[in-house]
């Protein structure tokens, strides 16, 4: 029973379903019920969340991984299967701090001062919590000050920083001073993201580490927290 | 089932005044100085329909001056098929003309002699000799029959190239001019499921192609049903001189019902008037006056208007299809056709310089866009042509294919409809709900169903142009397929009935 239902999470990761009235890949699912329904219902049945992560959430997205590297997936089924895991990650969130069970790594992710652009932080922030992420998502147009008191008080292990014009990227280097006159920059992995930065920039300003786009954020916010906790 | 091709919103040049002015100008040609004619049969059709008929050479070789009258030439075109099928051997890949629907497909076209390999090699540079880079490098070759059959199976597998018109004139030592129709045509038959089409170099040699295509395509009554070929036939040498030779194949053609193009192909500036007006009234009084013939010969005939229009150069006189003046001949000439109801064979996709590159695809584009456009049946030439018409290349044909995939969607038809409408607005107040407002998850269904373009297929990752080479793989994958070969029993029934065909074309 608790097999068949994983099977059926996985099986709606792969698909990319959050709920009941979502499409998937495959023609023919509206109405079949999406990973929120099915995780929920895998809760009542008290299929444990450790197990909904690893045999539902994980297998499934090792899957749809894999088609995206086989190009059989396009950016946004990889997105739509990222979102149903972020939903389910919510929806587990009370059961695992119950549990004792700490996600992966918690993120704050913004878009500088002056800057209300807001695509790129939003697609790499739906990725993130498809790897298992706990993100919190500031928005856009963000006072160095609001970071810097955000990083305080929520304690995340990492900061994601976008900006999309040249003019405002200098932004990201006054937040990364804020955060050091504040005493937090220690604290926190900075990495930086957007059309007009690149490694050398991100170096240039102090940051962490640089994704030019949202899987290469995943993936150096991955070896940074394999290397914090090496 | 037939290919769809792209359905297309038709570009006017022409207001319908000036086509109707161009119409009268091309009647007024044909009675005018009237038409040269050196074959004694069409004088004498012409003559018998109410035409003059002037012998104008006497002591020489037969010659006639034909003035045709207008109502001649209106009543005859009037009785050409409006919808021509072009059949093929696998029937979903028939083609349906209609004269009054503006539905393009796209096909190869010329006879070019040369074929042009390609081979990526490395070369390492003067400056810093650790950097190696990988250049194409071009070899010219002359045109085979085992090229040709290399062409027909690109034509299988490329999807956006609708009919297989011979690519390259075949050259092999045994190829003679009285077995290389039957080869020319078995090759490209055996090698491709789609139309194939083409000249016929001897006119002897018609009934044994005409046999094996009724022998492939299951006898006489379902080659009338299924034509799976149809001929070319250049019978006007412009400026208005019907040749002999070509003159009796479209003669003969037209008797056998089997479809046929008549095609002219004057050159703006040498065989034709250079400017717009005169150019298109002459082009179109020796279509007419060969679609004419086809129907005193046949009425019914299943013809094809055949607008081949090019534009001297000023440095050598030779074509240049490249020059702007080239696309609007042709978009005026598919007008004209339109405005008889006749479908069009009409001419797109070729450049002028001899290797693909930069000059290959901006100049093939101009054409296959702004032609396309205008809604032609038929676009011919559009498939690996390069140096005007004498050379075609089978990785510029690749990369055809895909700047033609996103031609047919560049000019297909808007699909706005209140369902389309409705479900938009859906989307928007959903997405607006959303905390990331992003639209990207309804992309899902359009990216499935192949009514979003794609990146550019051959696109490079570094700050190397690697199109051709990425080309290159790609024709090597397909040429690796296995071939779409016709039966093996209706191939031994083929070299038993029809004499001239090479015994290693045998599968």
């Amino acid at each position: 029973m608790a097999e068949d239902i994983l099977a059926l999470i996985k099986e709606n990761v792969i698909q990319g379903r959050v709920t009941r009235d979502d499409e998937g890949f495959d023609e023919g699912l509206v109405g079949q019920a999406g990973v929120s329904e099915l995780a929920k219902e895998a809760l009542a049945q008290g299929v444990s969340s450790q197990d909904i992560i690893k045999l539902g959430l994980s297998e499934g997205m090792d899957i749809v991984g894999q088609k995206f590297e086989a190009k059989k997936y396009y950016l946004p089924d990889m997105l739509a299967s990222a979102k149903a895991v972020g939903a389910v990650m919510e929806i587990l969130e009370p059961y695992l701090t119950r549990s004792n069970i700490k996600p992966k790594g918690k993120i704050i992710m913004a878009t500088v001062k002056g800057d209300f652009h807001d695509i790129g932080k939003n697609i790499v922030s739906i990725l993130l919590r498809g790897a298992g992420y706990m993100v919190k998502d500031l928005g856009n147009d963000i006072d160095p000050q609001v970071i810097v008191a955000a990083v305080r008080e929520e304690k995340p292990q990492f900061l994601g920083l976008s900006a999309l014009l040249t003019s405002t990227m200098l932004r990201m280097k006054d937040t990364i001073q804020a955060l050091t006159e504040g005493g937090v920059r220690d604290k926190v992995k900075v990495i930086i993201g957007g059309v007009g930065t690149s490694e050398e920039f991100a170096q240039s300003i102090g940051a962490d580490g640089y994704g030019a786009d949202g899987f290469q954020a995943v993936r150096v916010v991955d070896k940074l927290n394999t290397s914090r906790k090496d | 089932m037939a290919r769809q091709g792209v359905l297309v919103e038709p570009y006017h040049r022409l207001k319908l005044e000036q086509v109707e002015q161009l119409h009268r100008a091309s009647l007024a040609i044909l009675t005018d100085p009237g038409v040269i004619c050196f074959n004694r049969q069409a004088a004498e059709v012409f003559g018998d329909h109410g035409a003059d008929v002037l012998s104008i050479n006497p002591g020489g070789a037969p010659c006639w001056l034909l003035k045709i009258p207008g109502t001649v030439i209106t009543d005859a075109v009037q009785s050409a098929p409006k919808v021509v099928k072009l059949g093929a051997r696998d029937e979903n890949n028939c083609l349906i003309l209609d004269g009054h629907e503006p539905r393009v497909r796209f096909a190869s076209g010329s006879e070019a002699n040369n074929w042009l390999d390609m081979d990526m090699e490395a070369f390492v540079s003067k400056r810093s000799p650790d950097t190696e880079v990988e250049f194409p490098v071009f070899k010219v070759e002359k045109g085979t029959v085992d090229r040709l059959a290399r062409a027909a199976c690109l034509c299988e597998h490329l999807d956006s190239w609708d009919s297989f018109l011979r690519t390259v004139n075949i050259q092999d030592d045994d190829i003679t001019d009285d077995n290389k129709d039957v080869n020319k045509f078995f090759t490209s038959l055996n090698n491709t499921t789609k139309h194939v089409m083409s000249g016929l170099t001897e006119l002897s040699q018609l009934s044994n192609v005409v046999r094996m295509a009724q022998t492939i395509a299951g006898g006489e009554d379902r080659l009338r049903e299924n034509p799976i070929i149809s001929f070319i036939t250049c019978i006007v040498k412009s400026p208005l001189q019907l040749v002999d030779d070509t003159t009796q194949k479209a003669i003969e053609i037209a008797r056998s019902g089997i479809p046929l193009v008549i095609s002219s192909s004057p050159q703006g500036g040498s065989t034709a008037p250079i400017g717009e007006d005169g150019m298109v009234a002459q082009v179109n009084a020796e279509i007419l006056v060969g679609i004419a013939l086809t129907q005193l010969i046949n009425k019914g005939t299943p013809v094809l208007y055949g607008s081949v229009p090019s534009r001297a150069r000023m440095d050598d006189l030779c074509d240049t299809y490249g020059v702007p003046e080239f696309s609007q001949y042709n978009v005026d000439c598919v007008q004209m056709a339109r405005y008889y109801g006749l479908p069009c064979y009409s001419t797109g996709g070729v450049s002028d310089v001899k290797v693909p590159g930069i000059q290959a695809s901006v100049e093939r584009l101009f054409s296959h866009i702004l032609v396309a456009l205008a809604g032609p049946q038929y676009i011919h030439y559009a498939f690996g042509l390069l140096e005007r018409t004498n050379t075609f290349c089978p990785v510029q044909a690749v990369l055809d294919d895909a700047h033609i995939d996103m031609v047919k969607r560049f000019v297909r038809q808007p699909i706005v409809t209140a369902d389309r409408i409705s479900e938009s607005l859906k989307q928007i107040r959903s997405v607006m709900g959303t905390p990331d407002k992003l639209y990207i998850l309804f992309v899902r269904r359009a990216l499935r169903s192949g009514e979003i373009t794609l990146p550019y297929p051959f696109e490079g990752k570094d700050m190397v142009d690697e199109a051709l080479f990425r080309a290159q793989n790609r024709m090597d994958e397909i040429l690796s397929l296995p071939p779409s070969h016709i039966d093996k029993q209706v191939v031994d029934r083929v070299f038993q009935e029809v004499p001239g065909l090479l015994t290693r074309l045998r599968n």
